[in-house]
């Protein structure tokens, strides 16, 4: 009686699984806000789906030879020496092959359509926005409106928006959940991912990366608006009298704060996310000191990753 | 004087620290006082402290391993307790200076005080016995890396009471773990603990490659290995490959720590992206020397207790050696969302994906073993049916995180928790307590008691679904790993569920506690004199339980794979007959530089940690010195006389005879 217990609670374990996997239904991952968040929806999906094919089986199986290779089942077949078949062995690497061969053609390609530093093709202009991680906060600039916040940004809807990601202190990433993507932050490099949002309303973006004391709470809300709206919003931040000067401001600005409140700069060093990027090639320890002699490195600067330059 | 150290660096204001040090401080006074109190330090300092016995030290890794399970559990259980409370703006008791010590100490800790020492106490007791050898290739390195790695659990706990653990999560990345970011010894701590255990690991990978590939018996062609030595084989060729990386990374981070340079600084030239790479190239394969010789204890097990042959057994082994092989081509896996291009963000997801091939293999290798067999519905077996089923879940979560694109979304978010802990509990932890109970009666002469071995599994099994599958689901809701509070109210009652499973496998980890109490209690009941209770097929079987110090009086001969199972099936089958005429046996001595050089290290990993540099230089003479001592002695073997031989077998023999 017990054998036969512990096979039904080993079934009801492996059913009680699946839902599970499956309720993240009206998440952020599964009830995406933008293409790129919706692309990577059904790339989940399917890769999930198509390991099913050989999961459910496998558990399938076990469940099955286990109850009927019971040791007390004396009726069945019993073949103590049998330890190679062809076809068998032919079927258990085939199967799993084909399968990967598949899921190997699905990665390529969507390794190359959703390569986060591809831009999306629209009609509509790509707006620009740096996102520099700092203890415990993110300051995002604007550099075409010339304004920059602290831990909020705005984006119009269905527009595309070029995130431009680097560090001012430790590694960290970049992440709006809903809208898809995220990219790690890193001093001294630029990093870069491209999003669009399609949905208008409020959503929660957040540093992914354990980033040290303030980390839980490094988060800041995402407003996608129309334009009207967005252009509003950014009359309002251009309305602040608090300026980010680099490095003055910057500075001040880079102290560890957790929880930081949201801040709005009504003016921006232009450069600021070059020059920043900059001071820590510069080879002085502090980073706001700047030396303005090194123009010809931008190009250099510009190739996020040394990774993607071997290729 | 004392360098850093001072009496404010201990946590006088933290109450849980001083509470849990008290208990350390009772326990230990306790286990002291019992000692001295029945006269046992003669008898701990003869017969383990200075033991080369492989199996002896294979036991005493894998009490280390539980004592510091038991320490790596508490912490997750406080990191789960953290989160059902912190929800919704709440902070919860763990400020974020203490949870992020503990989610550092509970990933560090279970890997390489846990896992690691329950592999290698499982290839230590059980390798040489497989091959039909009478000791590993270099006994004194075997004891001495013992003592290295229980240097490095040492310096773990003093941590705790002295000082402070890492902040930076268990692979300390930089920068993070740069002094600019960290400026405590918690970093240093990491580094030294890190640094003197592994290079005890490398000497045992080193070690056991060489018994592997130089010691096997008379007719044991590599083919004819049992699949357990064939995977720790491969784990040592990983070890050996894979560790020397870990140490660099780490001497690297120390010179930029300790000596002002900047390999991984974020400027003057340093690159954090070198870390990473660097940590993973050593981090990937290590995740294989943990999970292999688990697919090893699994293959024993399966085909003992179906008492059937292992079903695929060449393919079984190619399987192994191209994982081992594949293990060096997927590490940028691990950050995908770095920034690479395309090109190599596919490369390296497709490899990821290519070592599922051979590891389904493997699970289909198992079924068809099950398949036209008898199960005996052992505990060791329920563990192989559990690893099976909650493998595969892990092993296909793994594959999605392999594709980038996915990848991008779900890094850094609980679902890798979800994962790792999927395969790492579901696969090494199942592996290692089902080799547990399969050998224990081959280390003691006696059986684990069942019911309470079952009781572990049911408690272990459910306790991970429960505590594990809500993380799968929270992450699709955003939910971030080494998160010390959260905003969202709505992901506490998910939260709870996973603290309700981390109580369970709390009851679980009782359970073996119990199991092993009450297994010692009725040892004599459980008595296994014929050293085979399993009808068992490899060599190991052959010798009596415990084995006497020189394993097999003759060293057996073989011509097949299960070789032990065809001795038993030769008309007439295996007889335990006592020889008439016994040879001397060539055995080495007992160490005292082993645990010595492991004490001193403590010293001198202490001294670094806390600057204090006259230390450092006293501790760094000592070892050089014992060491000299050891390499200029030569009176570091004997001979077993024939008479001993002769004696001890009779003995066993008489004993077999009684039962008869």
């Amino acid at each position: 009686m017990r054998k036969r217990n512990s096979l039904k609670y080993l079934s009801v374990m492996t059913w009680l699984t699946a839902p599970l996997l499956l309720s993240g239904c009206g998440s952020a991952l599964m009830d995406p806000t933008g293409d790129i968040g919706q692309g990577l929806k059904s790339l989940i999906i399917t890769a999930f789906g198509l390991m099913l094919i050989v999961v459910i089986p496998v558990i399938v199986m076990t469940i099955l030879f286990a109850w009927k290779y019971r040791g007390t089942n004396l009726a069945a077949k019993y073949t103590p020496n049998w330890e190679h078949s062809n076809v068998i062995e032919v079927f258990v690497w085939a199967i799993p092959a084909v399968i990967i061969f598949f899921l190997a053609i699905l990665t390529w390609q969507t390794s190359h359509s959703y390569d986060p530093h591809k831009p999306i093709a629209s009609d509509e202009e790509t707006l620009t926005i740096d996102a520099i991680s700092l203890d415990w906060k993110w300051l995002f600039i604007y550099p075409e409106q010339g304004v920059a916040t602290v831990n909020e940004i705005a984006l119009p809807v269905d527009t595309p928006v070029h995130f431009r990601v680097t560090s001012g202190t430790v590694m960290n990433s970049f992440m709006i959940p809903t809208l898809g993507s995220q990219i790690y932050a890193m001093a001294g490099m630029n990093n870069d991912v491209y999003l669009e949002a399609n949905e208008i309303g409020t959503f929660t973006g957040r540093a992914t990366h354990y980033s040290g004391e303030g980390f839980s709470k490094m988060l800041f809300d995402t407003h996608v608006t129309s334009q009207e709206d967005f252009d509003a919003w950014i009359d309002q931040v251009g309305q602040s009298s608090e300026t980010m000067m680099f490095p003055e401001d910057y500075n001040e600005l880079a102290e560890e704060s957790i929880d930081n409140p949201v801040e709005y700069f009504s003016q921006v060093s232009p450069d600021l996310y070059e020059n920043l990027i900059r001071s820590f090639k510069s080879g002085q320890d502090s980073h706001g000191s700047v030396n303005h002699g090194e123009h010809n490195e931008s190009q250099e600067q510009s190739t996020p990753m040394s990774a993607q330059a071997a290729e | 004087m004392f360098g850093k150290l001072s009496l404010d660096s201990i946590p006088y204001h933290e109450p849980i620290i001083m509470v849990t040090a008290a208990v350390i401080g009772i326990v230990g006074a306790l286990v002291v006082g019992l000692v001295t109190y029945y006269r046992k330090w003669g008898y701990l300092w003869r017969e383990w402290i200075t033991s080369i016995d492989h199996k002896k030290l294979g036991i005493m890794y894998f009490l280390v391993a539980l004592v510091m399970m038991v320490r790596g559990f508490a912490d997750a259980i406080m990191m789960r307790t953290q989160q059902a409370i912190a929800a919704g703006g709440a902070e919860g008791y763990l400020p974020p200076h203490h949870y992020d010590q503990i989610f550092t100490a509970h990933g560090v800790i279970m890997i390489f005080f846990v896992a690691m020492p329950m592999v290698i106490g499982l290839m230590n007791l059980v390798v040489p016995l497989q091959i039909g050898a009478r000791d590993v290739a270099f006994p004194f390195m075997n004891n001495l890396s013992f003592w290295l790695t229980a240097a490095g659990v040492v310096l773990v706990n003093i941590s705790l009471v002295v000082g402070e653990f890492a902040k930076t999560g268990w692979l300390a990345y930089a920068p993070l773990s740069e002094l600019q970011y960290s400026p405590d010894v918690g970093v240093d701590y990491w580094i030294w603990a890190l640094q003197i255990s592994g290079i005890g690991t490398t000497l045992t990978g080193i070690n056991f490659f060489v018994t592997i590939m130089k010691m096997r018996t008379k007719g044991m062609t590599l083919f004819r290995m049992p699949i357990f030595t064939w995977t720790a084989l491969c784990a040592n060729v990983l070890i050996i490959l894979a560790f020397p990386v870990l140490t660099v990374t780490i001497a690297l981070l120390t010179l930029d720590r300790y000596l002002g340079m900047n390999f991984f600084t974020n400027d003057m030239g340093g690159s954090q992206m070198m870390y990473v790479n660097l940590i993973w190239i050593w981090g990937h394969p290590e995740v294989y020397i943990l999970i292999l010789p688990a697919f090893g204890v699994f293959s024993e097990v399966i085909a003992t207790f179906t008492k059937k042959r292992l079903f695929g057994y060449k393919t079984m082994v190619w399987a192994t050696a191209a994982i081992t092989v594949l293990s060096f081509i997927v590490w940028l896996h691990h950050f995908f969302t770095m920034g690479a291009g395309a090109n190599v963000n596919a490369f390296f997801g497709i490899m990821t994906m290519i070592i599922a091939v051979p590891t389904g293999v493997k699970i289909f290798n198992w079924l068809f073993t099950m398949y036209r067999g008898r199960i005996q519905f052992t505990s060791p077996v329920l563990w192989t049916i559990g690893f099976i089923i909650t493998f595969t879940l892990g092993g296909m979560t793994g594959v999605m995180l392999a594709v980038p694109g996915a990848n991008f979304v779900l890094h850094n978010s609980l679902f890798v928790i979800a994962h790792f802990h999927n395969v790492i509990i579901g696969g090494v932890v199942f592996g290692m307590l089902a080799g547990l109970t399969y050998w224990f009666p081959k280390a003691f002469g006696f059986t684990l008691n069942e019911k309470w071995g079952k009781r572990s599994f049911w408690c272990w099994l459910v306790g991970f679904y429960l505590a594990f599958m809500p993380l799968y689901a929270l992450s699709f809701f955003g939910a971030m790993r080494r998160m010390q509070s959260y905003e969202q109210a709505e992901w506490q009652p998910l939260m709870i569920v996973a603290w309700v499973g981390a109580v369970i496998i709390a009851l679980g980890i009782a359970c073996l506690v119990i199991q092993l109490v009450v297994s010692v209690r009725d040892r004599e009941k459980n008595r296994d004199l014929t050293g085979d209770p399993w009808d068992a097929r490899t060599l190991e079987w052959a010798t009596s339980s415990p084995p006497p110090k020189y394993n097999f009086a003759f060293l057996p001969a073989v011509d097949s794979i299960d070789s032990f199972w065809e001795m038993k099936q030769q008309p007439g089958g295996f007889k335990r007959e006592l020889a008439t005429k016994f040879e001397d046996i060539h055995m080495p001595k007992n160490t005292t530089e082993g645990p010595i050089i492991g004490v001193i290290s403590i010293v001198f990993g202490f001294a670094l940690i806390w600057h204090i540099w006259w230390l450092v230089g006293v501790s760094a003479i000592g070892i050089f010195a014992t060491y000299m001592f050891r390499i200029f002695n030569d009176d570091i073997d004997y001979h077993v006389h024939a008479d001993e031989v002769e004696r001890t077998e009779r003995e066993y023999h008489k004993r077999l005879e009684m039962q008869a």
